[in-house]
């Protein structure tokens, strides 16, 4: 009996007994986790191509505009037939420009200009943007009148369109565009060479115009730019501050508690909720001008700082304890702990939260909309207070455009928008390794 | 030879007529400390003498580093901290409404555990603490102050060639003595080291403790430590504790060799804790 339990003893000591804790159904299970993440990631770098390839290729054609180098005369029988522009400076503004440029065509085409189904092809052929170009031209130097100078004109719309081959040309003539007539002028013109495509600057210049050919992104610049100024003075301070004080000063109550939970849904309210905000609060009680960029900054703001403050709050909290030991430690006041030791550490994960809040706020549209940022603006906003529009909403009222050559322009501002954030969220990256060497 | 044995032998005595001479920098009256609803310390009557080494020794949690920790009143910084009773340095009450707890911790230096310089340059962690108490009128009385605190640490030979690398590019023994240095710079009146050898290796932990006992000469100290070797090399009074009690306290030499209490006995000759 004592025997067969000491064998026994023996036999569990020298031979461990097998315990089957399941290593294949293990493995199994993390290939097949392995599987589902590359999967994941897989179909998301799908999309992100597709996305990237309809918007690349609708939209890199944007940035070429056909043009067409011009021998225009500037007729002085045309533009100021009575001499009277010493006199009377409007003579100037309000000649028949376009008429200069048809002649020039005519001229260099072969065209009569009696001929008037041919001269009515020839006003299509180019944009009416000439009046503009010339128009400025001359009162800028009424000594050009009289001369014959070389102009690069706009090509029109459809022409600028067939011209990228982008219309179909074995449609028939009634449901096209462009006539034939015309397809044999762009190709008689770009044979000699004065018809080609340029780096379409206009783009980025011009304002709101109702023909593609003449609209441009400039106006939304220049409103984003200033909305992208308002948030960054505003938010930053403001959002780091209150990050400090509820983080490092704040004792901990029900009134922080409160504070912090209403933060964290700050952050998840849709945004047109704060540009009906804007509209209650900014336009309707304060009287602030609609349209603004000033209104649109300040709207982006209240959506960008919860961003902030969670981003701030997160990076204080990882600066390590025994930095703010040490600090107190050798009698550093509360204070100076914060400003010459947690806020540097902080700096590179504010940073970064900081300006993916303003990526953020650069691509937010639905606020904007509300507070009538979608507006048709010409000329450049020189204050905040002027009426502007943003790279986002531009891009929205491009794209309830019909035209082919709107079509191309609303993938082109796609691009734009897309490249600024890239560039900041690449400058978020630069600023954190550059930050984060110098410890 | 004969001049060696001679020094160490008046030092011994000079160490005995101190313990018994010294006047106590500072004392703990009735010291109770609670964490929320926890209470940690039990009315701790404990006094720290001038220009001596203070051993607080004990098993782990029975609150030596909240001891500490009450001294320079980092404890203010916890949460839900609460300190009740008397600590008196220099005869002043130091959780006195009127005292500048900013003040206190530059007259109280302190030394953690684990080493934690400034992510800065070494020439920066110690210069800083002077700066901020205006300790130096120029540049080159700060270049004086940092040079002398890194030679008391013993580091200045080490790292003169570097002063502005990186402080935390040092290695773990160097980074406490710098953490030491700095202490030091603000030109303190006693220095509190939590453990300040536990992360070192044992020549590294044979330097600071060599510079403690330096460091005697000018400083009050006190130091928490698990290694009852080093508190009986480095201290002159020892402090044993359990379970948030102080249960005895005398000269270390007595401590160590004719304990009164039977827990300090099995403590010291590791039967727990
Ligand atoms: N911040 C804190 N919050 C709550 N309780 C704490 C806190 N710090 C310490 N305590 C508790 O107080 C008691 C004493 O802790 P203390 O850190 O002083 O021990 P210790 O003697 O330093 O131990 P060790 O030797 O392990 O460092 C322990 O029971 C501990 O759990
Ligand atoms: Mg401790």
């Amino acid at each position: 009996m004592t025997d067969a339990t000491f064998n026994s003893n023996v036999a569990a000591v020298g031979r461990p007994v097998r315990r089957d804790i399941g290593i294949k159904r293990r493995y199994a299970a993390e290939r097949r986790f392995r599987f589902y993440g590359v999967a994941a990631i897989a179909v998301g770098i799908f999309f992100l191509f597709a996305l990237l390839f309809s918007v690349i290729s609708n939209g890199y054609t944007a940035f070429w505009q056909t043009t067409i180098e011009l021998p225009v005369k500037l007729d002085e029988k045309l533009i100021d037939p009575s001499n009277q522009r010493a006199t009377n400076p409007n003579v100037l503004l309000t000649a028949n420009y376009p008429l200069l440029v048809r002649n020039a065509l005519a001229e260099k085409l072969g065209v009569s200009t009696t001929d008037r189904p041919a001269m009515r092809d020839l006003s299509k052929f180019v944009s009416d943007g000439v009046r503009n170009q010339l128009r400025e031209m001359v009162v800028a130097n009424p000594s050009l009148i009289g001369t014959t100078q070389t102009i690069p004109v706009l090509a029109g719309a459809d022409i600028d369109s067939a011209f990228k081959g982008q219309i179909n040309l074995d449609v028939d003539e009634a449901n096209r565009k462009v006539s034939n007539r015309q397809v044999a002028w762009m190709k008689e013109l770009a044979d000699e060479g004065v018809m080609r495509q340029k780096f379409n600057t206009g783009l980025f210049t011009y304002g709101a115009s109702s023909r593609p050919e003449t609209a441009g992104l400039g106006v939304a610049l220049v409103g984003s730019l200033y909305m992208m100024l308002i948030v960054l003075v505003l938010s930053l301070p403001i959002g780091v501050a209150a990050s400090i004080y509820l983080e490092e000063y704040a004792k901990k109550s029900r009134l922080t508690d409160i504070i912090e939970v209403n933060i964290n849904n700050l952050a998840a309210v849709p945004s047109i909720v704060f540009g009906l905000l804007g509209l209650a609060v900014f336009i309707n009680l304060v009287g602030l001008p609609r349209s603004a960029s000033l209104v649109g900054g300040l709207v982006l703001t209240l959506m960008t700082l919860p961003t902030v403050i969670i981003a701030t709050r997160a990076a204080l909290r990882a600066v390590p304890p025994s930095i703010r030991s040490a600090a107190l430690g050798i009698g550093a006041s509360k204070t100076q702990m914060v400003f010459h030791h947690v806020l540097p550490l902080a700096a590179p994960g504010i940073l970064t939260g900081t300006i993916i809040g303003l990526a953020q706020a650069l691509g937010e549209t639905a606020p904007l909309l509300l507070i009538g940022m979608v507006a048709f603006v010409v000329g450049y906003p020189t204050t905040p207070m002027d009426p502007a529009t943003a790279l986002p909403v531009q891009i929205y009222m491009w794209a309830n455009e019909a035209e082919r050559a709107f079509v191309e322009r609303t993938s082109g501002a796609i691009i734009v928008l897309l490249l600024f954030l890239a560039v900041m969220n690449i400058a978020a990256i630069i600023l954190r390794r550059r930050f984060e060497r110098r410890w | 030879m004969n001049l060696m044995t001679e020094r160490s032998l008046e030092k011994a005595v000079g160490d005995k007529m101190n313990a018994v001479a010294s006047t106590n920098k500072m004392k703990g009256d009735k010291v109770s400390v609670f964490y929320g609803a926890k209470q940690a310390l039990f009315d701790v009557d404990l006094d720290i003498p001038e220009k001596m080494v203070t051993a607080l020794i004990g098993p782990s949690g029975c609150g030596k580093s909240t001891f500490l920790r009450s001294l320079n009143r980092m404890n203010d910084t916890i949460e839900g901290c609460r300190v009740t009773g008397q600590i008196t340095l220099d005869g002043e009450d130091i959780y006195d409404p009127k005292i500048d707890v900013v003040e206190l911790r530059a007259r109280v230096g302190m030394v953690f555990q684990k080493p934690n310089p400034f992510p800065k340059s070494i020439y920066e962690n110690v210069a800083y603490g002077p700066r901020i108490h205006g300790l130096a009128k120029s540049r080159h009385e700060l270049d004086e102050i940092v040079e002398s605190s890194l030679r008391r640490a013993s580091l200045f030979e080490e790292v003169k060639d570097r002063l502005h690398d990186a402080g935390t590019g040092l290695s773990g023994g160097q980074q406490q003595r710098l953490c030491i240095a700095r202490a030091i710079a603000v030109s303190p009146e006693v220095i509190l080291m939590d453990e300040p050898c536990s992360a070192l290796d044992p020549i590294a932990t044979a330097k600071v403790e060599e510079l403690i006992d330096e460091l005697r000469q000018n400083y009050t100290i006190v130091i928490v430590t698990h290694s009852m070797q080093q508190a009986a090399r480095v201290s002159q009074k020892t402090a044993m504790f359990h379970l948030g009690n102080l249960v005895e306290v005398g000269e270390t030499e007595m401590m160590f060799t004719t304990p009164k209490e039977k827990r300090t006995q099995d403590y010291i000759t590791g039967r727990f804790g």
